[in-house]
């Protein structure tokens, strides 16, 4: 079953009189099947941004549409907006820019309870909030009792954790994980992608992966988009998009991912 | 092999308020003329630190070079006076950091910030500096260098302006280059060919190069050996062909496996 569909979003920015215009998303058709894994990969400047703009609806499309579960986001009153947008959460790159460090993790992560749901609002304190935070909290690896810690005692990672927990507060279907381990080391980015996947098996959830990170995506997605210049150049399970690529753009990109094994990198470059 | 940098058991703490950080301990590594040497390790390996001390650039206080040694052709650049260390950085030894945008001046024309280096570091006339800054570009791969050396950095595209940093480095001909995570912040393809420039360089000017990273792919690339750090300590040293598919250390084992990679082994 679709869960998200685009069809023929575009998006331009600028363009005066005698100018013209940024096309930072030229015509992108897509469909996300609710419980799949989407790849989005692209180089800075391909639109990859401004799409996941245009699918949270942070962004107005110059032309098309975004339909979620079948409703067509762009003629909904805000109060139908806001009940959509309880279904799509979103975790960006950076844990340290994405949370305020004056909150504690207790407020952090009830955040989007407090702001969205009808049984807690304007009741931050309300009995059964704590509970509730602290079993988002165990249930992306971290204790309870964290919850009254504030984000500088936290590790990239564990922030990152934080993130999570915020973004699964609303039990959403569809995540967007927006460059999610990019600003990790890695041992700590494989201890992330496993927490995301074993969520996504025990929840049902749909995720849109951004990254420029290949090797990343080649371990979560099940379809990949490989986007440059605002469009999609190839769209695929991903098995056939690394194995057999249909694009010379594909090719060059899964040709300068740097292999960890010396033998593969210098038959590379001989041959 | 002609070593030309040697690092002896080096050890580097930083003496804050809250107590002392022991960043680097008894780290030695050596790198020849020609050679590549990649110091790989995670956030708080030391990795940083390992490669400021070579130019002594590690903010003190609070840094203390607290043991052993840091010979450039067998001097020992932790005992050198600030005079002769003005001396080293620059013309012996030079840098290029992850974020080139930081580190070129936004109000003055790329052209002119090359020529600087030339002016400041070996008292070259305002005349001989203009005239090397066009072949330095040039060489650091950069089209239509008159062009692009009447410009400014933000003018220029983010590998475009990692060539300038490493045109800026290797114009007064460095024996050392230090480079600290210089593709982290680029698209991957770009990343591939600045790696492939900067060895490239290296070998051509039989310079030793230190390569700073994260990233296991990137040391497969381009190194000929590899020091694994993980908490200030060398866990591993070794060819990059032996240490990357015969790995000896836990930690680089676990490095590894956690390495993610487009084909499976």
């Amino acid at each position: 079953m679709t869960l998200l569909e685009l069809r023929g979003l575009r998006k331009e920015y600028g363009g005066r009189i005698g100018q013209a215009a940024t096309v930072a998303v030229d015509g992108v058709s897509l469909a996300v099947a609710e419980g799949e894994t989407l790849a989005l990969v692209g180089e800075s400047g391909s639109g990859k941004t401004t799409l996941v703009r245009l699918l949270l609806r942070l962004t107005e499309p110059t032309a098309g549409q975004v339909l979620f579960d079948g409703g067509d986001l762009a003629g909904l009153t805000p109060a139908r907006l806001r009940a959509v947008r309880r279904e799509m959460q979103v975790v960006l790159q950076d844990p340290y820019s994405s949370m305020n460090p004056r909150m504690r993790v207790t407020d952090i992560v009830a955040e989007p309870l407090v702001t969205h749901d009808p049984a807690v609002r304007g009741r931050a304190r309300r009995p059964g909030l704590r509970e509730r935070v602290g079993g988002l909290l165990e249930a992306v690896g971290l204790p309870a009792a964290v919850q009254d810690r504030y984000p500088h005692e936290f590790s990239g990672g564990q922030r990152q954790r934080i993130s999570i927990a915020r973004a699964l507060a609303l039990e959403p279907r569809l995540l967007v994980l927006d460059e999610p381990t990019s600003a990790l080391d890695v041992s700590v980015q494989a201890q992330v992608l496993d927490l995301l996947a074993e969520l996504q098996r025990r929840r049902g959830l749909t995720y849109v992966f951004v990254s420029h990170n290949l090797a990343v995506v080649r371990a979560v997605a099940d379809r990949v988009a490989v986007m440059r210049h605002g469009r999609i150049v190839e769209i695929g399970p991903a098995a056939q998009v690394f194995d057999a690529p249909g694009h010379a753009y594909t090719r060059a990109l899964l040709d300068a991912v740097p292999d960890p094994d010396p033998r593969r990198a210098r038959r590379r470059k001989a041959g | 092999m002609n070593t030309i940098l040697e690092i002896n058991d080096l050890s580097v703490e930083f003496r804050l308020g809250t107590g002392t950080v022991r960043a680097v301990e008894n780290v030695s590594m050596h790198v020849a003329a020609g050679e590549t040497l990649a110091v790989v390790g995670e956030s708080g390996s030391g990795k940083t630190a390992t490669a400021l001390s070579v130019l002594r650039l590690n903010p003190a206080p609070p840094c203390v070079y607290s043991g052993g040694e840091v010979l450039l052709d067998g001097r020992d650049v932790l005992t050198l006076s600030e005079k002769e260390l003005r001396a080293v950085r620059g013309n012996d030894v030079a840098m290029i950091f992850q974020d080139p945008m930081t580190s070129l001046n936004p109000l003055v024309k790329v052209g002119a910030q090359l020529a600087e280096v030339l002016r400041v570091h070996q008292g070259a006339s305002r005349a001989q500096a203009r005239a090397a800054v066009v072949p330095a570009l040039s060489e650091a791969g950069i089209p239509d260098p008159e062009h692009r050396a009447g410009q400014y950095p933000h003018q220029l595209s983010g590998g475009l302006r990692q060539r300038v940093m490493i045109a800026m480095a290797l114009i007064g001909r460095p024996r050392v280059l230090i480079a600290d995570e210089p593709t982290t912040a680029l698209d991957v393809t770009v990343q591939a060919q600045i790696l492939d420039l900067i060895a490239e360089l290296g070998r051509r000017h039989g310079m030793a190069v230190l390569l700073i990273t994260h990233d296991l792919g990137v040391v497969a690339e381009v190194a000929d050996r590899v020091v694994v750090l993980n908490q200030g300590r060398a866990v591993e040293t070794g060819d990059v062909m032996d240490v990357l598919t015969d790995p000896a250390d836990d930690y680089t084992r676990a490095l590894l496996r956690a390495t993610p990679r487009l084909e499976l082994p």
